[in-house]
């Protein structure tokens, strides 16, 4: 775990993971997240410090399983508004770059 | 009419109910103060002035129709993040400028079922990324108490519109302190409730199982209020608990006799503002003199939770934003192709801080990554829920500091990261551990500038908070303090 943590600083590469997170960065974002990440990554490589063998994850502060309700038809948001937002729509639907030649 | 903009919620209910003033009156005096101030200030985003009267005219007959509602007719501010049907909801960013919320969010809508009128939307960190409100795209947001300095964030424009007598009330968000900070920043009354309590339904998510809706208020009372109001399982968050809602009002009294409360050594460190330290020690005496005990509890993960909570959240905020692609909803900027329509869409529409929280929370949960970074933060989590567990069972609450420092300069952080996400010390434990927390006014550092006490609880105990928060603050008066912006 440890040897994990050592080698990851310098494996973070801003720009790739911006493309991960489909996000564009300019030159100079780059150039300005790339030691600021690297410095965060640092100070949370504190936690490679701690023994946690054997310790279950939280994923939520209260946990709860299965929540299952009545499966029953009820009104949800009609068409209309739901598309009152779009960029771009026609007749009732999401208009969106060709993905298909 | 002059002054009603200074009320508490529960004053305000008092003289609306005996017929001493309207609803119109209160919405319009709000109207004056924000045209007189916000110029100053900038806690709101939009001002909801039209729909506004016509609402308050509408409780205003009601009541004369005999309806007795406990929120009838009282004007709210809400941060926007918070769905409200046909308001913006921009959540201080450009991608969603031009937004209109479709629906309301639960907690609104349970407010609304009571009477309440949306009064404005406030001014806020960036989808509640930030401790400074420097992270809007809408605009700065000013700390009443001295407008060189921030009022804090994410909430940090409900904070100051509560501060500057612009908001009776007003609610916020918090995930790693973003209600308690900028409540102690701006001198007001905080309240996060344990994770569960309100429904998330309607509010535009960051950090899913972190995230929870907070009152903001002049004094305990009020917070006690609107929790009441907008607290219990929601068939549509899935994660609201099955727990019975206590009557909050029935545990405020004046005094602390058979209460236990903890001090943990960790929050008391080196590093701590001496004027924050000192009020919080005297508020301490305080507690201790209205008849609580006190035991020294030890929460030692504590030094981990900055790095637990900046993985954790940042994670679930990848996630979270994934949703903003230009698509559906938002600004859209056009590409070759649906993924080069997605990059510039979100390079355009999104700040420095989020495109930051993004990169850094895809990058913990890629893969060779996952398990050093999420999953051990995951795993830390359970030890610090497991610290809080340990001292709860000595003690009926924990009080600490809020943040270690009053409010910060404009500016003053902006360009470190790092030494911003290291003020959220003392607040971030709360939403990892899933307990709740209170700010509450406990005096002032420097040249003015207010100083909050915290006061932590276990998961589903906010009446023993609000207990302790009601009994120290009616025996002390900083919470009646008032900041100066007439000059």
């Amino acid at each position: 775990m440890t040897d994990t943590f050592r080698d990851d600083a310098s494996r973070l590469d801003v720009r790739y993971v911006a493309h991960l997170a489909r996000l564009h960065l300019s030159d100079e974002e780059a150039a300005v997240f790339q030691p600021q990440l690297e410095q965060v990554l640092g100070y949370v490589r504190e936690l490679g410090a701690l023994d946690v063998e054997g310790v279950e994850p939280t994923a939520h502060a209260f946990p709860v399983q299965n929540v299952f309700r009545d499966d029953e038809v009820r009104p949800g948001l009609d068409h209309e508004a739901a598309m009152k937002n779009a960029p771009q729509e026609r007749q009732g639907q999401f208009i969106v770059p060709k993905i298909i030649e | 009419m002059a002054g009603l903009s200074n009320l508490t919620l529960h004053e305000t209910a008092d003289r609306l109910a005996r017929g001493e003033c309207t609803s119109e009156d209160l919405v319009r005096d709000l109207v004056a103060a924000i045209e007189q101030r916000d110029g100053k200030v900038g806690a709101y985003v939009w001002v909801n002035v039209e729909d506004a009267l016509a609402r308050a005219r509408e409780a205003d007959a009601a009541r004369l129709g005999g309806d007795r509602r406990p929120l009838l007719g009282i004007p709210l501010a809400v941060k926007d993040v918070l769905n409200v049907k046909d308001q913006p909801c921009a959540c201080g960013s450009r991608i969603l400028k031009g937004y209109v919320s479709p629906y309301d969010a639960t907690a609104i809508a349970r407010l609304r079922e009571q009477g309440a009128v949306f009064l404005g939307r406030t001014n806020m960190d960036e989808f509640a990324m930030g401790s400074t409100t420097e992270n809007s795209a809408l605009g700065v947001t000013r700390n009443p108490w001295d407008l060189a300095r921030v009022p804090g964030g994410s909430s940090g424009g409900s904070a100051a519109a509560v501060a500057a007598g612009e908001a009776l009330a007003a609610l916020g968000t918090d995930t790693g302190g973003s209600v308690r900070q900028p409540a102690s920043f701006c001198g007001c009354v905080g309240l996060k409730p344990s994770y569960g309590r309100v429904s998330r339904f309607g509010l535009t998510a960051y950090a899913s199982s972190l995230d929870q809706i907070g009152p903001m208020t002049r004094d305990v009372r009020d917070a006690a209020m609107l929790l009441q109001a907008m607290a219990g399982r929601d068939p549509r968050d899935s994660s609201s608990v099955e727990i019975p809602v206590p009557d909050y009002s029935a545990s405020l009294r004046n005094d602390l006799n058979g209460m236990k409360l903890g001090l943990p050594r960790e929050y008391f460190i080196a590093g701590t503002d001496p004027e924050v330290e000192r009020a919080v020690r005297a508020a301490v005496e305080q507690c201790r003199a209205l008849g609580a005990e006190f035991v020294e509890i030890s929460l030692p993960h504590t030094p981990y939770a900055i790095a637990t909570y900046y993985v954790v959240a940042t994670a679930e905020a990848s996630a979270n934003l994934a949703r903003f692609d230009g698509v559906r909803y938002g600004a859209r900027v056009e590409g070759e192709d649906p993924i080069d329509m997605y990059g510039k869409t979100r390079a355009a529409g999104f700040g420095r801080e989020v495109k930051r929280r993004i990169i850094l929370g895809t990058y913990v949960l890629s893969s060779g990554y996952y398990d050093a970074y999420y999953l051990r933060a995951q795993k830390v989590r359970t030890l610090i829920r497991g610290d809080f567990e340990k001292a709860f069972a000595g003690c009926d609450a924990i009080l600490t500091p809020v943040v270690p420092t009053p409010a910060y300069r404009i500016g003053e952080k902006a360009d470190d990261p790092l030494q911003m996400y290291l003020g959220d010390i003392f607040t971030v434990t709360a939403n990892l551990a899933g307990i709740c927390g209170l700010s509450v006014p406990c005096g002032f550092a420097g040249a003015g500038l207010p100083v909050g006490l915290q006061i932590l609880g276990p998961a589903f105990k906010e009446e023993n908070i609000l207990r302790v928060g009601y009994a120290y603050e009616q025996s002390t008066e900083w919470h009646l303090r008032k900041p100066n912006l007439e000059s």
